[in-house]
């Protein structure tokens, strides 16, 4: 009998133990999936991040350093440099890449480091109990918002690839959702898109996922996966937001 | 050639591949030397945007296998804190220079020996410690250089060498003769791929309470290791001591010459000079104590060093102190006639 579906490779034997409907589980699979289909397991380097993203260490079964919140980006080059022939990915949630490391994420960028970035975002600082992150959309309500977001207070959502789409190092930007199986598809296309454009040392990629967080969000799985299109995605748009010829 | 470029050059000869830093005087001569030569060898240069970038691409570069350095002084140092504390969790090797100036804060450009304390209690969050090398001359900073990266990759820890703004800019002949080809260290840990192997992981965050407090006694018992076998220390003129100075560093530099006016005033003084100022050499002071009862401390801080003396003495002897903080160079003359006041007046006790 054929097998058409699997455990892939690059996970471990473990049951993910991610708050229900939350989106890591899913990022974690198809990251795990495109290595393997694209026979990269053997030379993959993950740098996981602080947050609940660094449960994912948990879970991949490949070669994995874990880094200070914010860092992944600029350890992630260290790896690189001294190991081009390696896939070297780092993945970061949005108040690693998008506050506490803008730095290292954006000069990353824009010295076209050929390493690329897994960024989820969804919207809230999870791990530390649903604080506002700097991607929450005008008006969320969040521990640190309870009145919702107040842009003369906190600012604005940061959006990372409009932002990083200016920086000429940068080849590769889409943002895709993993909230129904459709956009789950384009998630897994776009992460093995930006392998290749590692691979092909056409700059740095980011692949920015939208992801439901039910538990800070305070609504239920099928509630967050339907706020993602209804609202987060009117924020962020979902799409190529940059790519250069690979 | 300056203490830096000296420094810097040393490195590479040590098989240093990696340098990762950020622009701050009084070091910019090595970041300058490294920028130009590690490209040369085939090695990696990158001027980062932080001086916390900096010590990030460090950890990724050692993790990767490389050895790995960054410089800087006083205040970029504090912001590299953090990542030094990942790598002695992480038990991956690197080496970190600071070339103190005078603070805190932004401080001055000035020589300084104002982070000791920040140097040899870790520095940064959590219980660890890193070796640290106080080199006292252009020549002693080149050949500590490659002892640092030994040392590093054999306790698999950060090592820092902590000189100044005066080390680091001063022009002296060097000899770069006793850089030995660096040794083969297991490399059993690196991430390079999983290939025909499992899965290695790197990690600090340990959720397990009695799996961090294990780990954490693990690198406590290295670290008793590292007080057990690498202590390393110079004596000046003390067999017939009567009273012995303590100082590290650019400040023994200046002691010396004060010795020898000292002597020529037929005062007995002679000196102990840590070259770790961690771990530090207890047992040579407590040594000296048996003799000796007056010890004069002499820093370029308002007291750092002293802390460690009276842990070494233990009660036992009189301790003494000098200090210049702010990036004042005291001279030796200076100094001479600040120790034989307090000769006289130790003799004068003894009466």
């Amino acid at each position: 009998m054929k097998q058409i579906y699997a455990r892939p490779k690059s996970l471990k034997e473990a049951h993910f133990h991610y708050c229900p409907g939350c989106g890591h589980g899913i990022i974690n699979r198809l990251i795990a999936e495109v290595v393997d289909e694209m026979g990269l397991r053997d030379t993959v380097i993950c740098v996981a991040p602080a947050g609940c993203g660094m449960l994912l260490y948990n879970y991949f079964d490949i070669d994995t350093l874990e880094s200070a919140h914010g860092r992944g980006a600029a350890v992630a080059t260290g790896i690189k440099r001294v190991r081009p022939e390696n896939l070297v990915f780092s993945y970061q949630g949005d108040g690693d890449l998008a506050a506490i490391g803008t730095a290292e994420g954006f000069h990353a960028a824009n010295r076209g480091e050929p390493i690329t970035v897994i960024f989820v975002n969804n919207g809230v600082y999870g791990m530390t109990g649903g604080q506002m992150a700097p991607t929450t959309l005008h008006k969320q309500v969040t521990t640190t918002t309870p009145l919702g977001r107040d842009s003369n207070l906190a600012g604005h959502p940061v959006k990372i690839c409009e932002v990083f789409a200016l920086l000429d190092g940068t080849s590769y930007l889409e943002r895709v959702a993993v909230n129904k199986p459709s956009a789950i598809i384009k998630a897994k296309k776009a992460i093995a898109r930006a392998f290749q454009h590692q691979l092909k040392r056409t700059g740095f990629s980011l692949v920015e996922i939208l992801s439901p967080c039910p538990t800070n969000w305070k609504m239920s799985s099928v509630e967050s996966c339907k706020w993602i299109d209804d609202v987060m995605s009117k924020q962020f748009p979902l799409g190529i937001i940059k790519e250069v010829t690979c | 050639m300056s203490g830096n470029a000296a420094l810097g050059e040393a490195a590479v000869l040590a098989g240093c591949t990696c340098y990762f830093g950020y622009p701050i005087t009084p070091q910019n001569e090595l970041t300058e030397h490294m920028a130009k030569r590690v490209p040369e060898t085939g090695g990696v240069f990158i001027q980062s945007e932080s001086e916390i970038a900096a010590i990030n691409m460090v950890l990724g570069a050692s993790v990767a296998g490389a050895r790995a350095m960054t410089s800087s002084s006083s205040p970029g140092i504090s912001l590299k804190q953090e990542g030094i504390s990942y790598l002695a969790a992480d038990e991956l090797p690197a080496v970190i220079v600071n070339m103190v100036r005078g603070g805190p804060g932004m401080g001055n450009i000035s020589p300084a020996q104002s982070d000791y304390l920040q140097a040899t209690r870790g520095g940064g969050h959590g219980d660890y410690k890193t070796i640290v090398l106080a080199p006292a001359s252009v020549q002693e900073l080149a050949d500590l250089v490659p002892v640092a990266f030994d040392l590093a990759d054999e306790y698999r820890n950060p090592v820092i060498i902590l000189g100044d703004g005066m080390l680091g800019q001063m022009m002296e002949p060097v000899s770069f003769d006793n850089i030995k080809p660096k040794k083969d260290y297991p490399k059993d840990y690196i991430l390079t791929g999983a290939k025909g192997r499992p899965s290695r992981m790197i990690r600090s965050l340990l959720f397990d309470t009695k799996e961090e407090e294990e780990h954490n006694w693990k690198l406590f018992r290295k670290y008793q290791r590292m007080e057990q076998n690498e202590v390393r220390y110079e004596t000046f003129l003390i067999d017939d001591a009567e009273m012995i100075i303590i100082a590290y560093g650019i400040a023994a530099r200046i002691a010396r010459g004060a010795i020898k006016r000292l002597r020529q005033e037929n005062l007995k003084v002679g000196m102990i000079r840590p070259i770790t100022v961690w771990p530090f050499p207890m047992k040579v002071i407590q040594e000296a104590a048996q003799q000796v009862s007056d010890f004069f401390v002499f820093e370029m801080s308002t007291g750092q060093l002293i802390e460690d003396v009276k842990l070494a003495l233990n009660g036992k002897g009189h301790i003494h102190f000098y200090g210049r903080p702010g990036g004042v160079i005291p001279t030796p003359l200076e100094l001479s006639r600040i120790v034989s006041r307090h000769c006289y007046l130790a003799q004068r006790r003894k009466k």
